[in-house]
């Protein structure tokens, strides 16, 4: 279909489809102005990296350049693409790519080559493992590189350097997800397909604003709706996101009570006599607890807790109560925000409770941020250890070792691998001297940014970054690796629902950019790291070869690939592990038969506390669970740590639009991405503005006790009392490049430093703020998007979202 | 009968460890899991803390709901040290000691509510029995939390 007007119509023509029915195929096509289909010299295979929906499709490439990108017919897209990907592709040709190492030099990074960079690194990284040992390194790396480079980089960092402090930034936009499979079913790993919106009757988003997080697959429901038989959308979001002005019934609950409200929904289920209740007796434990805690949860009782009418809550719960066929999906409303894991739990508890998992419609997707959060995750480069492995059971840790041929001692695992948030305070505090940052951003991205600066800028800490772009984080290191991306190198992604496929190299990285598998193994041989008979700990220098060697280490674990192969996946449609011998089509749903992997022996977590985050020991979990059935976990309700008072009368949440991904290093270079979202801005509902004299287009300033943020107001349909500011926009675009000038830009300023004490997560969502007018709009519009969740609530003053370059 | 003179200790101590949470909450408060988990895990005592208060009179002792956490000048004081010292690694090993300090005196409240416990199971006073119940697990996950973080900060703090 057309794309040019891709930017203002963000999910394209319907195609209606019946429930029971198969998606029709559209494909989306996207190519540069001037270029045709006879231009193109080949077409090379790829999927989505802006998103975690997974999405495949083909490069066009000529001379060399890529000029264009056409949907695949696979099973997640079936040749569907969504903004990010139609127009995103541009920017990694952009002139401002990072070419050559460059290293710091009396105060100033200047360029270096490869042996001096690296020479420089690997010196350092000697000097710290003979002064202090390995607690002195970390590695900080992303959801956005290929599964062969965090396999390799799981194996550098464990079984190499031995440093126990290894994570992604997948700890922002996916660890809950993690952890709450990991607490219900033993093991993480994604429950359900996107093929359950094909056949639910029933479909309940989570803190999902898939609409904007994940467009292809709020195509597939929109068909869905459009068509005979439509199901019906439960909505839980504080914001009216067009997931919510689709929904059979939206419930805006006040920001960080989720477990309330989830519980309320427990209790009608339970009340309502919805129990499965010989499902529930021949696979699960903890049923009765959970009986027992929901009881005085009624919706009269959470009503004025999530500010959210009785009657609706009780409406919602006879819809998923009495769903024939129940698809529920979660994200960052609930990962982001207080008792994050406890909630999503309960998004599991509820289809426990009710035998819905493992059949067509049935499904659960604890969705993930970004693109290759799945292999971060399965790979151990994340706070986990290889594939799906308990760092707690010793006999995990041998077999570990066995594919590594190391010794089990030399993999750190007395305690669970330190996370994203302690490895930041480990470097505050000066015992983490070299950080070594693969494809994030940490100064935009991380809680607290004035802190994260402080932290980052430390004369002390040998901080290594490895980015395609210069970053505000770039601007900080001590050496800065120039990376190749995304169709510059090929490698395999894994999708949020299991889907793995293969991106090839289309055209060459720019300069003297390198892979980060190469970077990674380049380092491994500097450093002369070695298994235990002398050979190379890292056998392997091309993908193709790390990805043989992933598929052994992945072998008989949940996350099995051992039946994939480049070739297999070369040229055809994406396929879900687990993919064996006996499966090699792959595996669509897990758990179809009520068998889970949470077996004392098997399991890769023993699970925690939800409340106080302290691991489970191998004996409470024996006790509790020795079948290895599905764990129903209850979780009371607490009150967020931050609410608001009469200084900070209001509360902020973070979040994204759909034109822009993490720190805008790639959309932002992209001219139809950036034209439809230029500028932060701030959300305040029509009562809140009356309230603070704000209106449509002025300049207000939003203030916590860390920091201010200086945005032109949208005057939109958000929850009163609710604050909403995109957290996409840094400083790499203003004249300082690094850090605010008079005024703070990016939402991260305002965020308070807290996490989820079982997922580690950083909370995002429920900071107390203020808001006043620095000054009146005077004409100029707001720079908010009026085609996603920030649309305005009048038509005076908008500028409205246009499509291409202004 | 002994058991109010327990229930006094067993109150003395639940108040000692609600102040020793707070004061390893405010003396890490760059440590923001333990300056929320600390919070947090304090209410729990205060709340046993007010349970025992009022079950006590039946057992002839007078026991104070609302005692105060602690003195507020030390605290804004050690609020203020807290903050500065955060960028010493020698904080860490200051941790792991206060921490070995909450599990410690968690560990003997754990004893005296399976004292209790015990006795009202004796003298069949389901009252009592049920506090015991509904706070002994509580008090068991505050030592078990303690114990998890011990082992994690010993990690780092015990080898640089």
């Amino acid at each position: 279909m057309p794309t040019e007007n891709r930017i203002t119509d963000i999910w394209g023509d319907r195609s209606p489809y019946p429930r029971g029915g198969s998606w029709p195929v559209r494909v989306d096509q996207h190519l540069a102005s001037g270029v045709s289909e006879h231009d193109v010299d080949r077409w090379v295979q790829t999927a989505s990296t802006l998103h975690s929906n997974g999405d495949a499709y083909d490069l066009a490439v000529r001379d060399g350049r890529i000029v264009g990108v056409r949907g695949r017919s696979d099973r997640v897209n079936r040749g569907r693409l969504g903004p990010k990907d139609l127009f995103g592709w541009q920017a990694i040709q952009s002139p401002d790519r990072l070419t050559q190492p460059l290293i710091r030099r009396d105060g100033r990074l200047v360029e270096a080559s490869w042996d001096e960079a690296m020479g420089l690194v690997v010196r350092r990284t000697r000097e710290l493992l003979d002064e202090q040992g390995p607690s002195a390194v970390g590695f900080y790396t992303t959801g956005q590189l290929s599964l062969e480079e965090y396999y390799t980089l799981g194996l550098v960092a464990h079984g190499g350097i031995r440093t126990n402090h290894v994570d992604g930034n997948t700890r922002l936009c996916t660890a809950t997800a993690a952890e709450a499979l990991k607490e219900s079913f033993g093991c993480d790993g994604q429950p359900g397909s996107y093929a359950d919106v094909d056949h639910a009757d029933v479909i309940a988003l989570f803190g999902h604003n898939v609409a904007e997080t994940q467009t292809v697959l709020w195509m597939r429901m929109l068909d869905r709706l459009a068509g005979d038989d439509p199901p019906a959308v439960l909505c839980v979001d504080p914001r009216p996101t067009p997931v919510a002005r689709a929904a059979t019934i939206h419930l805006a609950p006040r920001p960080g009570t989720n477990v309330a409200l989830m519980n309320a929904l427990l209790h009608e289920v339970i009340a309502s006599g919805n129990v499965d209740e010989e499902w529930v007796q021949a696979h699960t434990v903890g049923y009765e607890d959970l009986e027992k805690l929901v009881a005085r949860y009624s919706p009269e009782f959470v009503s004025p807790i999530c500010d959210v009418p009785a009657i609706d809550i009780r409406a919602a719960a006879a819809l998923v109560g009495e769903a024939e066929a129940l698809l529920s999906t979660v994200l960052q409303g609930f990962y982001q925000s207080h008792q994050a894991t406890a909630a999503a739990v309960q998004v599991n508890n509820l289809h426990l409770l009710r035998g819905m998992i493992g059949r067509p419609g049935c499904g659960i997707l604890q969705m993930n941020g970004q693109p290759t959060a799945q292999n971060t995750r399965e790979c151990g480069a994340d706070g986990d250890m290889a594939g799906f492995r308990n760092w707690n059971n010793p006999s995990h840790v041998a077999e570990l070792a066995r594919h590594w041929n190391v010794e089990p001692k030399q993999i750190p695992h007395a305690t669970p691998p330190t996370h994203a948030m302690q490895i930041m305070r480990y470097v505050e505090d000066g015992s983490i001297r070299l950080l070594w940052v693969s494809a994030t951003n940490p100064a935009v991205s991380m809680p607290e940014l004035a802190r994260m600066r402080s932290i980052l800028s430390q004369e002390r800490l040998f901080l290594v970054v490895q980015d395609i772009f210069p970053t505000e984080t770039t601007e900080l290191a001590d050496v800065v690796l120039p990376a190749a991306t995304w169709g510059e190198k090929t490698g395999t992604f894994t999708n949020a629902d299991r889907t793995v496929h293969l991106s090839e190299k289309a055209v060459e990285p720019p300069g003297e950019a390198r892979s980060d598998l190469d970077i990674f193994v380049d380092f491994a041989r500097r450093m002369g790291l070695q298994d235990k008979d002398g050979q190379p700990l890292v056998p392997w220098s091309t993908p193709e070869e790390a990805f043989d060697a992933w598929r052994e280490c992945s072998r008989g674990r949940l996350c099995d690939y051992s039946g994939l192969s480049y070739e297999k996946l070369r040229g055809g449609g994406g396929i879900q592990w687990p993919c064996t011998d006996e499966s090699p089509d792959g595996t669509e749903r897990l758990y179809a038969d009520g068998i889970f992997r949470a077996s004392p022996d098997d399991c890769e977590s023993y699970g925690r506390d939800l409340e106080t985050g302290a691991p489970l020991e191998e004996q409470e979990y024996r006790a509790l669970n020795p079948e290895g059935r599905a764990v129903i976990k209850a979780a009371d309700y607490r009150p967020a740590h931050e609410l608001p008072d009469v200084d900070h009368p209001l509360q902020l949440i973070t979040g994204r639009t759909v034109y822009h991904f993490h720190t805008r290093t790639r959309t932002a270079r992209a001219p139809e991405l950036q034209a439809a979202a230029p500028e932060v801005w701030v959300e305040v509902s029509a009562y809140d503005a009356a309230t603070y004299g704000l209106d449509e287009g002025d300049l207000a300033e939003v203030r916590t006790p860390r920091g201010e943020v200086q945005a032109r107001v949208r005057v939109s349909g958000i929850r009163p009392g609710v604050v909403f500011l995109p957290f996409h926009y840094g400083y790499w675009d203003t004249p300082d490049g690094r850090q605010p000038g008079d005024h703070g830009r990016a939402a991260n300023e305002l965020t308070l430093t807290d996490w989820d004490p079982a997922s580690k997560q950083p909370i995002f969502k429920t900071a107390a703020c203020a808001v006043r007018k620095v000054a009146a709009a005077e004409g100029i519009p707001s720079p908010a998007p009026t085609t996603t969740a920030s649309a305005p609530v009048s038509d005076n003053a908008s500028a409205t979202t246009r499509g291409g370059v202004r | 009968m002994k058991i109010g003179m327990v229930l006094r200790d067993l109150h003395h101590d639940e108040v000692e460890l609600a102040r020793a949470l707070l004061r390893l909450a405010d003396k890490h408060r760059a440590d923001h899991e333990f300056f929320h988990l600390g919070h947090d895990l304090a209410a729990w005592s205060r709340r046993h803390v007010r349970d025992l208060a009022a079950i006590a009179a039946r057992f002839d002792e007078q026991l104070d709901p609302e005692p105060a956490d602690s003195v507020p000048v030390v605290d804004s004081a050690r609020r203020w040290l807290s903050e500065r010292s955060g960028r010493s690694a020698e904080v860490e090993l200051v941790m792991v000691r206060d921490l070995r300090e909450v599990y410690l005196r968690a560990s003997s409240v754990l004893t005296d509510w399976e004292m209790i416990g015990q006795a009202a199971q004796a003298i069949v006073d389901e009252e009592l029995l049920e506090l015991a119940e509904k706070c002994q697990p509580e008090t068991k996950r505050q030592a078990t939390w303690a114990n998890s973080k011990i082992k994690e900060s010993s990690t780092q703090a015990l080898v640089v």
